[in-house]
């Protein structure tokens, strides 16, 4: 500039700069095109994600075992479990004798579904066409747990139409599904919004912290520091291809998701994708935060891994219900950004509820973003 | 107006003193040499005045600027060449080339004139990556880029360490040609024969300053006479020189001992002496002391000063 | 026959595709010998050490390090010698006495000759007060000094030293050069690298390698009387001056 700021003109030097701008974001191409291994990694992450958690899904059902805990104990309730007993998919194994050891017997795990029936069964179904049954699985296996349920509502519902068949009135059985240890009952495809904040947080926040911190254990940082590119520049340009990379992976996801596991976006995506730039936008400054922290890539890796990864996989969500955590982690979970946004995207995403209901989610988002934004740009040093 | 100042800095990192009050000047078209041993706080010292760290104490001006207020406009005229490969490995040599051309707003035609010398002897391995680049290929290419955008001074931090003697010459044939440019020059080096190259040095251990002059100045004022021992059985000579009742001080350098006398020398009754002990093919001479010897010297008395 | 030969090496050749790196060096070192090995960057030095440490195999020749063929007997090659690097020496985040008990250890040898051995080489560096120091927070010299004692703490027959006074004060490097006149005394081989002409004089021959190939073997006295020249650092750049290859 010392040349181009006396006679060039101010639009002149800007221009230089976008060019020194442009230049910087090409080098930074370069490295990610030439380290082939990691951009194999980066682009092929979310598609294995996916592909692992979609298929890891089972959604078929043999051998469920069912206790039952009967206080009619009258002609209904007795033919319908007899139904339940012939029914190749479920084995009946115990009958429970008061409410209190539904809990007990989840925990040894040998149990996965606890039938209950209301008192007076057959009389309240003849009499007023309805009664009532729990249908209790453990939740923490809620995509097990949400067929097992369909499977057996479907006998439920099968039971209540052979009567009608004999009788005038239409009967009805509603069951009450109910999940322990996950009683929002979450999606089945909950993995769809849980495997997009991992990756994205992956990509901006882990990648970008190496790419930077790549530059100070070379040496390069220390030329570029001593040259007239402003700091903020370098920041930004190393950020920017990571920015490209995390779109392209957040596009795979979504059509992977939609196409391959036929799991639909159910709200708008104009919103699922302004959530999305948020979370980029976060996990870039939580990534430069850790830049300005840490000198070596080792360091790097591990901070990311251990202090983002790890509580973006565990304290999200993404893998255990956070209702069925201790409260302590709960807590915790409570400044992990992925949280909020995998909870965002979910509402939005797979329940296809409008913006107006993640606006806390996504207000939390806007504040990470800008506490941590103003921190890292605060931290970061214009020397060594 | 001198092209680098520096007047009391100091600089501590924790319970370590790096850098002690440190004062000098370089003058514009100099070559000033840092001559020193790893870890005597060169690296320290240019990277204040590269503006890269500041001082804890003092002051200093680059070009006239100051570094601590200024350092945005002195980041804009220097070149700077870190003692670590400061390239990228994974570009190729041409690339490296660009890309800081372009971050110092220039291209490589605008200025090659200024390179052509240096970049012509790797411009045949120009699509090769820098991370496989021999130690003195490397070196050529990052005082390239360090030259691309016409810097009026130079600070190289250990341009030599590691490369070859043949490369080496090489290089100060290179600096003493830029310096005919108009290019004022800080370099440092861990090499003492390279400071006879230097217009002035300055010789630092320990983050201080032992002595700054040119080399003939520095190597005039060696206080004794000191005389080069030889002999047939060199590897024990020194041991027997030092257990001479005569011999101050002595040190090997390879094919001969440098040796200084307590009281007035007489190098006659020392070849005697030696020839006592069973040595033969003996030579003594009186010599003009190396740089190695003045630093030698002067960081003994520094020592024994503390 | 190889008793008093520490290293005898014949027409050692390592290609990596069409590269021949060491081309048919021939060679051999005595027992207490200082061999310094000389080449400019690329010359072929690193990959011809390698060959003599075991660690790399030679495409054709052979190569006998303390009496045991480094193709085919690398395990016991490895036993007999010691190593050390400017880039590699010590643990930097291990104290100086954990440095020592680790280096033992590998090399098997037993808990007393550990301890005795550590008192002892702290006495003759005068260490013995930094004992419990951590290595990081040695000065450069003293580090390079302690790492040549551990490089030859098990009494290996040949030692490799790769640059090992980079960046040392000349104080320092001197007193460096007396420890290892003492392990030769002892009749401990030396092979040693440096880019420091005057430490070439030091050794009691020296070679030098141009492109692959010894360009030239002698003591350095005979080395400046063949090329009428008053240093070694003369006979180093007539030789290497005449390099074809540049860059690897």
């Amino acid at each position: 500039m010392r040349c181009s700021a006396g006679w060039l003109g101010k639009r002149n030097g800007k221009e230089i700069e976008m060019k020194q701008f442009l230049s910087f974001i090409r080098k930074e191409f370069y490295h990610i095109f030439r380290d082939r291994r990691t951009m194999l990694i980066l682009l092929g992450m979310p598609i294995v994600q996916i592909l692992l958690f979609g298929f890891a899904i089972t959604t078929e059902v043999k051998e469920v075992q069912v206790a039952v805990f009967d206080p009619s104990r009258d002609v209904a309730t007795q033919q319908i479990v007899e139904s339940f007993r012939e029914s190749p998919y479920f084995r009946l194994v115990e009958e429970l004798d008061d409410v209190e050891s539904i809990h007990t017997i989840f925990k040894y795990g040998k149990i996965n579904l606890v039938i209950v029936f209301g008192e007076n069964f057959a009389e309240n179904l003849l009499h007023t066409g309805e009664a009532s049954v729990q249908l209790i699985t453990d939740g923490t296996e809620p995509n097990q747990a949400s067929t097992i349920t369909a499977y057996a509502s479907n006998i439920l519902a099968d039971y209540a139409a052979s009567l009608a068949e004999q009788g005038s009135l239409p009967y009805q059985i509603v069951p009450e599904i109910q999940m322990l240890y996950n009683p929002q009952s979450e999606s089945a495809y909950n993995f769809v919004p849980g495997v997009m904040g991992l990756i994205l947080m992956l990509i901006c926040a882990m990648m970008t912290s190496i790419a930077i911190v790549r530059e100070k254990e070379t040496g390069t940082m220390e030329v570029l520091l001593a040259s007239p590119m402003k700091p903020i520049y370098i920041i930004l340009a190393k950020a920017v291809p990571y920015f490209v990379l995390s779109i392209l992976n957040l596009v795979t996801i979504l059509l992977l998701a939609v196409f391959v596991l036929h799991v639909p976006v159910a709200g708008s995506l104009v919103s699922l994708l302004f959530v999305s730039l948020v979370f980029i936008f976060l996990a870039l400054s939580l990534g430069l935060l850790i830049s300005t922290l840490i000198d070596t890539q080792m360091a790097a890796i591990l901070a990311s891994g251990m202090g983002l990864m790890m509580p973006t996989m565990l304290l999200s969500g993404l893998i255990f219900p956070i209702a069925s955590m201790p409260i302590a982690l709960q807590w915790i979970s409570l400044i992990v950004p992925a949280r909020w946004y995998i909870e965002a995207v979910r509402k939005i995403m797979i329940q296809g509820v409008g913006m107006e209901f993640a606006l806390k989610e996504l207000g939390v988002l806007l504040l990470m973003t800008a506490v941590l934004l103003v921190v890292s740009l605060k931290k970061f040093k214009i020397r060594l | 107006m001198y092209s680098v100042t520096a007047s009391h800095i100091s600089k501590s990192y924790g319970q370590v003193r790096a850098l002690d009050d440190i004062s000098f000047t370089v003058d514009k078209g100099e070559i000033f040499g840092l001559i020193g041993p790893d870890g005597a706080g060169k690296t320290t010292l240019f990277r204040i005045l590269t503006t890269l760290l500041l001082p804890d104490a003092g002051s200093a001006t680059v070009t006239g600027l100051d570094v601590v207020k200024d350092f945005w406009r002195i980041r804009n005229g220097i070149g700077y060449m870190p003692g670590r490969f400061s390239l990228y490995p994974d570009l190729t040599v041409e690339e490296n080339l660009t890309f800081f051309a372009t971050v110092f707003h220039t291209t490589i035609e605008e200025n090659y004139s200024l390179i052509a010398d240096i970049y012509k002897q790797i411009e045949p391995f120009k699509h090769r990556k820098a991370g496989k680049l021999s130690g003195g290929m490397k070196q050529k290419l990052a005082l390239s880029c360090a030259l691309i955008h016409k810097p009026t001074v130079l600070f190289l931090d250990e341009p030599t360490t590691g490369v070859d003697p043949v490369s080496r010459k090489e290089f100060w044939e290179m600096l003493v040609h830029l310096k005919s440019q108009g290019l004022s020059i800080l370099v440092s080096t861990p090499y003492m024969d390279e400071a006879s190259l230097c217009d002035r040095i300055a010789l630092i251990q320990g983050g201080r300053f032992l002595r700054i002059d040119t080399p003939e100045r520095i190597i005039e004022s060696y206080p004794k006479p000191l005389f080069s021992v030889c002999a047939s059985r060199m590897r024990s000579l020194l041991g027997d020189l030092r257990a001479c009742r005569q011999v101050d001080s002595a040190f090997s350098f390879g094919a001969s001992c440098h040796v200084t006398f307590r009281g007035e020398p007489d190098s006659a009754e020392l070849a005697d002496e030696l020839r006592a002990k069973g040595y033969v093919d003996l030579w003594v001479e009186e010599i003009r002391p190396t740089v190695e010897d003045c630093f030698m010297l002067l960081s003994k008395e520094s020592d024994d000063g503390n | 026959m190889e008793i008093e030969r520490a290293i005898r090496v014949e027409e050692l050749t390592k290609r990596f595709g069409d590269f021949t790196a060491v081309d048919h060096i021939s060679f051999s070192v005595g027992r207490g010998e200082i061999f310094g090995f000389l080449g400019a960057n690329g010359a072929g030095k690193t990959t011809a050490m390698r060959m003599l440490c075991g660690l790399s195999i030679p495409t054709s020749g052979v190569g006998y390090v303390a009496g045991f063929n480094v193709a085919t007997q690398s395990e016991e090659v490895k036993k007999k010698i010691g190593y050390m690097s400017q880039k590699f020496s010590l643990y930097e985040d291990l104290k100086v006495w954990e440095n020592l008990r680790l280096f033992g250890g590998i090399y098997g040898m037993s808990g007393r000759a550990i301890a005795e051995g550590t008192d002892r080489i702290l006495n003759e560096l005068g260490f013995a007060a930094e004992r419990n120091t951590l290595v990081k927070s040695l000065p450069l010299g003293w580090k390079q000094k302690l790492a040549f004692s551990v490089s030859i703490f098990h009494e290996p027959k040949v030692v490799f030293l790769d640059e090992p006074t980079g960046g040392v004060d000349p104080v320092t490097r001197r007193q460096f050069w007396e420890l290892i006149y003492q392990a030769a005394e002892r009749g401990i081989t030396i092979f040693v690298t440096t880019h420091y002409m005057d430490e070439a004089e030091y050794c009691d021959r020296v070679s030098i390698m141009v492109d692959g190939k010894i360009k030239a073997l002698d003591t350095p006295r005979n080395l400046r009387s063949t090329f009428g020249v008053a240093s070694m650092d003369e006979v180093f750049r007539r030789l290497a001056r005449e390099a074809e290859r540049k860059g690897d």
